[in-house]
């Protein structure tokens, strides 16, 4: 039996599908994005007016502490807050548009992408650990957002390719709120907040309709 | 006759082959469960697409051990990078 052309082209589609299913974790959810930047802006308007927070305080005196050690310890606890809930809002949401995909959540794809944020989180998470032992609280907001864009960036190969541009707006943030250290309260919140919403809903208008 | 007028190989006439194919030429290597799950396919018929390919020494199988569980991977052969190559050219070709 002959092939007809459109068989062919139905062949080659099927293919290219494949392909990027088995590379690429597609199920990352573009509304998780926009609520990831909510949390993002309303931690940084807390903690710049409900905690009375800036930057600058930090860097006087060399870099020492000027911060009462409750004050401390709220913005510490508050950032753990929004990381904790953004995370747990991707891994429902996602899960959720796995699901309606008719996929498995965990799959090649997810561990692959996985395995390619975790070096560059991991080492960042540890040098903020250490800053953060040592006293050396003003620059951790630029390192979270430097490595973060890192993490972006390598992981853009195995998730939505939008990944690397957004990736790079956080690096270029995280240099400039590094050699601007009054300014990094805000280039955080455009980091992580306003860049989130924005590719969020992108992604959302582009993959998820 | 292995091959038909346009250089297309009549292994891949099936589309689950060309999927196995497709998939394996992305990844160095795939387990059994990873393939049914990107494929869609039943067991079996899995089972029999693989012995095919196997067999045109187009895919090489490893087996190991993860704890006390058989693993059996699948990787794409140099000699079926050449094939799956051809193919794609010549639907290229084909729809050029």
């Amino acid at each position: 039996m002959m092939k007809e052309p459109q068989d062919y082209l139905q062949d080659i589609t099927t293919m290219r599908t494949l392909m990027e299913r088995s590379t690429r974790f597609l199920s990352l959810s573009g509304i998780s994005g926009v609520m990831i930047g909510v949390y993002a802006l309303l931690g940084v308007t807390t903690a710049r007016y409900y905690l009375c927070f800036q930057p600058l305080d930090l860097l006087d005196q060399g870099g020492d502490i000027f911060l009462a050690e409750t004050t401390q310890m709220k913005l510490v606890l508050l950032a753990i807050a929004v990381l904790v809930l953004s995370l747990g809002t991707a891994f429902i949401l996602s899960k959720q548009k796995a699901a309606k995909k008719g996929e498995q959540l965990w799959n090649i794809t997810a561990r692959s992408m996985l395995v390619h944020l975790s070096t560059p989180l991991m080492v960042g998470g540890i040098l903020m650990l250490i800053f953060f032992s040592k006293g050396w609280l003003g620059f951790l907001a630029p390192l979270s957002q430097l490595f973060y864009g890192l993490a972006l960036v390598s992981v853009s190969k195995f998730t939505f390719s939008e990944m690397r541009g957004m990736g790079w707006v956080q690096l270029l943030l995280g240099l400039l709120a590094t050699a601007l250290p009054a300014y990094s309260l805000l280039c955080w919140a455009l980091g992580f907040g306003v860049s989130h919403i924005a590719y969020g809903i992108y992604l959302h208008y582009k993959y998820e309709r | 006759m292995k091959f038909s007028i346009a250089g297309l190989n009549k292994v891949f006439d099936s589309r689950i082959r060309l999927g196995i194919m497709a998939v394996l030429a992305v990844n160095d290597e795939l387990d059994f469960n990873a393939l049914k799950e990107l494929l869609e396919v039943t067991d079996g018929n899995l089972a029999s697409h693989l012995k095919a390919l196997e067999k045109e020494e187009y895919i090489e199988v490893k087996k190991s051990f993860v704890g006390r569980k058989p693993n059996t991977k699948y990787e794409m052969t140099p000699k079926g990078r050449q094939a799956f190559g051809d193919h794609l050219k010549g639907l290229q070709g084909l729809i050029m």
